[in-house]
């Protein structure tokens, strides 16, 4: 295989990647702050594509103006969501709360089939049908708006994680809820804010795939799959770990595709999933052992 | 004595619980305490492991939620108060197992301690500096993540933790627990330098007689209740506390 086929099957990791990335950011804030998955999580991906079809082809709007709505209308769903469904488990209980989000997700995607229908939906690409090409290989300008999005995003969430106050409570309350509280943490509100990300990270993900793949009201559950097996990968509950994830992930699809077959592409992230359970459960960033101080 | 030291100051007292009774699930720890602290004083609680003291710290906070009686901080009832708005209202908790936040910074540790508070960026560097003139230590380590740090200076860190709260009563979890005579005797003399400046608190230890001779008053709890009150001196030289738990504690091992 040459160079140029090679570099082709990477940029089809990095693309794919960069979706598992914003999924498994999604899994870890939600993880950090309660110490549950969130199974609805697939379904903010979805829900992001779908709803700025919807804003596009059923309300009209222009295309940013309904990537805007489709994303702000999902992070209101993870508020809503949060509020209704995992906030009035009041014992946290993480086996309940975890039951409460596979239902969630049952739920979402029922709705989005009873609203938008069973169908296949699109979005025009975001800046036409252009291609780039890099090296000899081609690479899809779409390609270029979803490793930018996820950039920008991984970018804006570390600042937010590092440089600001609500992203040192949010850690704080990840290392140990009691002693968050402590201090003065409103823990449950940390825990809102950690689904109001997810919804938006998922969103973000849903929105800028939907033109190269189109989307559904089932599409969610494998990305969901995909997305958790990349922040097991990573490290459970660690930002950076979930983005090395998500692009690890998505290079070893590739390079499955590249040099076994594609018949065993989705079957990768199941193997990767059971394989750093077996060998390495902490992930490729965590920590071994519990933390204790 | 002990009378004396509570009028002194007949105002409200900071800290007054009634009756309180709270437990885990259905296992009832602690079962009608009557408990004052008054502005100003030290009050320790002895007793042996499983009494209740902890318990007791929990639930003035409401990590653990009380079931029956009343707490009240300067005449207001918190009863069944959020931890987070605990800390809002001045009661600032030093926990059992100190619960510091290990992989953050012990700069970021004193910051999140002030987090109840709306401080500039000014105020909140002038507040860690006194913590820092308090603890020395903690400065040299400003930069190190807290799960670097010695048992001696994790303890030091989450009295500075509390401090940061500018709390109107601090709640410490036996803060000698595990440590070194020398870094107890240290942690114990910055605990005098607060009592002097007037700073309220209310000591649980399981090493009776170092916390007698740091406190004016001492609450003994026994299985869930108050055993014994009195002065600190008066306790100190109590016949069955001496028996009991001075000469069963002495040295104070980790129990």
């Amino acid at each position: 295989m040459g160079t140029t086929e090679l570099l082709q099957f990477a940029l089809a990791g990095l693309k794919n990647g960069s979706i598992y990335a914003l999924v498994a950011l999604g899994f870890t804030l939600v993880y950090a702050a309660t110490g549950v998955i969130n199974f609805a999580q697939g379904e903010f991906y979805m829900l992001g594509g779908m709803l700025s079809v919807w804003a596009y082809a059923d309300l009209g709007l222009p295309l940013p103006l309904a990537a805007l709505v489709g994303v702000a209308a999902t992070a209101l769903v993870g508020i809503v969501f949060e509020l209704t469904a995992i906030r009035q488990r009041k014992d946290g209980d993480p086996l309940a709360l975890i039951i409460i989000t596979v239902g969630g997700s049952m739920l979402l995607s029922s709705l989005a089939r009873h609203l938008f229908g069973p169908n296949e939906r699109a979005l025009p690409l975001f800046s036409g049908g252009g291609n780039v090409s890099v090296a000899g290989a081609v690479l899809e300008v779409q390609t270029i708006w979803i490793v930018g999005i996820t950039a920008v995003s991984v970018a804006g969430l570390w600042y937010l994680y590092n440089r600001t106050a609500l992203g040192r409570a949010m850690r704080a309350c990840a290392v140990n809820r009691d002693a968050a509280r402590i201090v003065g943490i409103d823990t449950r509100l940390m825990v809102t804010v950690s689904f109001v990300l997810a919804a938006t990270l998922g969103a973000l993900a849903g929105l800028a795939v939907t033109p190269l793949t189109q989307t559904a009201f089932d599409v969610g559950p494998s990305v969901g799959i995909k997305g958790f097996a990349a922040a097991i990968l990573g490290g459970l509950g660690n930002p950076i770990a979930a983005v090395v994830g998500g692009l690890v992930l998505g290079m070893l699809e590739s390079l499955s595709i590249a040099f076994i077959s594609s018949t065993y592409k989705d079957a990768i992230a199941l193997i990767v999933l059971l394989g750093v359970l077996f060998v390495r459960p902490q992930g490729l960033l965590g920590r071994s052992g519990r933390e204790k101080v | 004595m002990s009378s004396d030291l509570a009028g002194r100051h007949n105002a409200t007292p900071v800290l007054a619980i009634e009756g309180l009774h709270a437990g885990y699930g259905r296992v009832e720890v602690l079962r009608g305490i009557d408990l004052v602290v008054g502005a100003g004083e030290v009050v320790t609680l002895i007793g042996a492991n499983g009494a209740g003291k902890s318990t007791l710290l929990k639930a003035i906070v409401g990590l653990v939620h009380p079931s029956g009686g009343t707490v009240r901080l300067r005449g207001e009832d918190i009863t069944r108060i959020r931890p987070e708005q605990a800390v809002r209202r001045g009661v600032a908790l030093v926990p059992e197992g100190r619960l510091l936040f290990g992989p953050m910074t012990v700069r970021e540790n004193l910051d999140l301690g002030a987090q109840s508070r709306r401080l500039s960026a000014e105020a909140l560097r002038a507040d860690v500096e006194r913590v820092f003139e308090l603890f020395p230590v903690l400065s040299e380590r400003a930069a190190q993540s807290a799960e670097t740090l010695s048992g001696g200076e994790q303890q030091m860190l989450a009295v500075g933790r509390a401090l940061m709260a500018d709390p109107a009563l601090l709640l410490l979890d036996e803060p000698s627990l595990g440590l070194a005579p020398k870094v107890i005797a240290e942690i114990f003399s910055a605990l005098d330098t607060l009592r002097a400046s007037g700073l309220t608190i209310l000591l649980v230890e399981q090493d009776a007689k170092l916390a007698l001779r740091h406190a004016d008053r001492g609450y003994v709890m026994r299985t869930g209740a108050v055993a014994l009150s009195g002065s600190a001196a008066d306790l100190l030289a109590d016949d069955d506390v001496r028996l009991i738990y001075l000469g069963a504690w002495h040295g104070g091992g980790e129990g």
